[in-house]
């Protein structure tokens, strides 16, 4: 090696400039970004699947006897083609994440840094925000054409339901790595909210088509008011209060998700 | 002196067990300091606290004056972090990483300027997965040294090197402080303690056993004298040991081994009593002590104790 004090001096004499959160966030970002787009186990679950299962669901949704519930194939199948988008390219995407990226060490060298612990997690999921996005308006626009819906009545419902699905999945997803040990079941473990979700949320099928108990106590599940957000985006949705209800219900649980995982998140493996 | 690293009776708990029970530090800006220990000893569990990482169960710490946990948002942006086990995504390349953690970190050095200082240059297009271990800890050591910290922690920094590698980054280590930077290093080299350190210190038991400067702590141990009796000879013909310096003495067959503090003393004696006596010593060996005896005698002893 070469001695010269050029080699590692200082260059600058003033204080530096300090990284912003905007920085770090970018930072982290660009890079799971790139990480994304090398996995292509991942860019498949989270680019076809969705699209593939919403289009496939039209042969069920058409066999449901929507009369009486004020619903459409269409109301019924947008709103669900969204909520599968949010899953996979957010929700399942992401427990894979962390749980790679804390079994490898990659969130403990992290943290030695100036990142803050919030800004880790935001950071990793900032792709998946992107993905969501893009297949979010993809969809829309493509199940419009397909089934030839109605635009939307009440765009600002189903975008809000957007943002806030999008919180409580991150949240989610945090948790759930929380729970899971290794790389390999996290192929698993997020199974029980997603298929819990599907069955009784209202992705599949309307909680409308269900017994009224059932329905009554699935309309408080975590995913049920995203659902009921986005459902209005199309219909114009429930009145006033029911639309107040469900936005609380779903920041309550997005709330109840992100203190869990301030409770139990771990940064580094089971030692 | 401008303290930078100062602990007071620090402690830390795990579960039943204590892995650092009372350790007092000082470490001056511009000073490198090697803490050095067995296994289990409790340097990993002292750096996390002088890094920020985790708080002591009890004591103080204080790093540029401010405490290193509660204050890190302060703290980070002047220090860098080499952790002894680190992750970093393998399907990086090595530029991409370091550009990574180039954007997370305030008045960070170009990328380039750091992986020329870790000799990385070369393979910074390879993915981080491609790399052997060797290169994953030089590039570690890139990022610890990206935001030109006032204080690096390094945290065994050159396991896994080959020598050459080893002494590339002592040389690196050597720069950084000749530039003013605060160096504070665990090893399991002893010769790494000697090349590098100004103080040291030997950690056994989460315990700070010994501290000083490497003369001082090598100082303290006896120094080695051994020799064969020449034939026809009896222990009782040697001058008076006592007086030359020497503390102890075994013989093993006709070897006679000597330990002494004044090695010096000790040898001018032996040897002009030897030429008095027109006797040649066969095996004449004398050595001062070495700081790998320092810290065996130290782990050694400190056992014995714990035993008892």
């Amino acid at each position: 090696m070469t001695t010269s004090a050029a080699r590692t001096g200082r260059t600058h004499t003033a204080t530096p400039t300090r990284v912003t959160a905007m920085d770090r966030l970018a930072a982290l970002g660009r890079a799971e970004l790139t990480l994304l787009l090398r996995s292509k186990a991942s860019l498949v679950t989270a680019v076809v699947l969705p699209s593939v299962m919403a289009f496939a669901m039209r042969g069920v949704v058409k066999e449901l006897d929507l009369s009486g519930t004020g619903l459409s194939v269409a109301t019924v199948m947008l709103p669900a083609a969204l909520a599968m988008a949010l899953f996979f390219s957010v929700y399942t995407n992401l427990v894979g994440v962390y749980v790679l990226r804390r079994e490898t060490l990659v969130l403990k060298r992290l943290r030695t840094g100036e990142v803050r612990d919030w800004e880790i997690l935001v950071g990793n999921a900032l792709p998946a925000f992107l993905l969501a996005a893009v297949q979010s308006v993809l969809l829309a626009i493509g199940m419009t054409a397909f089934l030839d819906a109605d635009a939307p009545a009440a765009p600002h419902l189903a975008v809000f339901g957007l943002f806030v699905g999008v919180a409580m999945l991150v949240a989610a997803g945090a948790l759930t790595a929380a729970f899971t040990r290794t790389a390999e079941s996290a192929q698993l473990t997020f199974l029980p909210f997603l298929l819990v979700t599907m069955a009784a949320s209202g992705v599949y099928a309307p909680r409308e088509v269900m017994p009224d108990p059932m329905a009554d106590i699935a309309a408080w599940l975590p995913f049920s008011p995203v659902m009921d957000l986005l459902r209005g985006g199309w219909t114009g949705g429930p009145d006033g209060v029911d639309q107040l209800r469900a936005a609380l219900l779903a920041l309550a649980w997005t709330g109840l998700a992100v203190f869990g995982v301030r409770r139990w998140f771990r940064w580094g493996p089971r030692g | 002196m401008d303290t930078v690293i100062e602990t007071a009776d620090l402690r830390r708990h795990y579960k039943g067990f204590e892995a650092v029970r009372g350790v007092d530090l000082t470490v001056a800006r511009g000073e490198l300091f090697a803490l050095l220990g067995t296994n289990g000893a409790g340097k990993t569990s002292t750096l996390e606290v002088l890094e920020g990482q985790a708080t002591p169960t009890s004591g103080t710490v204080r790093v540029l004056g401010r405490d290193p946990y509660r204050d890190r948002a302060a703290v980070r942006p002047r220090i860098g972090v080499m952790l002894q086990e680190g992750g970093f995504p393998t399907e990086l390349t090595v530029t991409e990483t370091a550009r990574m953690w180039a954007g997370c970190t305030s008045g960070a050095r170009p990328v380039a300027e750091a992986l020329e200082l870790t000799r990385l240059t070369q393979r910074r297009a390879v993915r981080v997965k491609q790399l052997s271990g060797g290169e994953r800890r030089r590039l570690d050591l890139a990022l610890a040294l990206l935001g030109r910290p006032e204080v690096l922690f390094l945290d065994e920094p050159t396991t896994g090197l080959d020598a050459q590698s080893r002494h590339e980054t002592w040389e690196l280590i050597r720069e950084l402080k000749e530039q003013g930077t605060t160096v504070l290093l665990t090893t399991h080299y002893l010769e790494e303690a000697e090349q590098l350190a100004d103080r040291l210190a030997i950690m056994h038991g989460g315990r700070i056993a010994t501290s000083g400067r490497v003369a001082d702590v090598v100082a303290e141990r006896p120094s080695r004298m051994s020799f064969e009796l020449p034939p026809d000879f009896f222990l009782g013909d040697l001058p008076p040991l006592a007086p030359l310096g020497v503390t102890r003495q075994v013989n093993t067959g006709r070897t006679v081994r000597l330990e002494t503090a004044d090695l010096q003393r000790t040898a001018t004696g032996l040897l002009l009593w030897a030429r008095d006596e027109d006797v040649a010593l066969r095996g004449l060996d004398a050595r001062s002590a070495t700081l790998e005896e320092a810290f065996m005698e130290i782990a050694k002893g400190l056992e014995s104790e714990g035993a008892r």
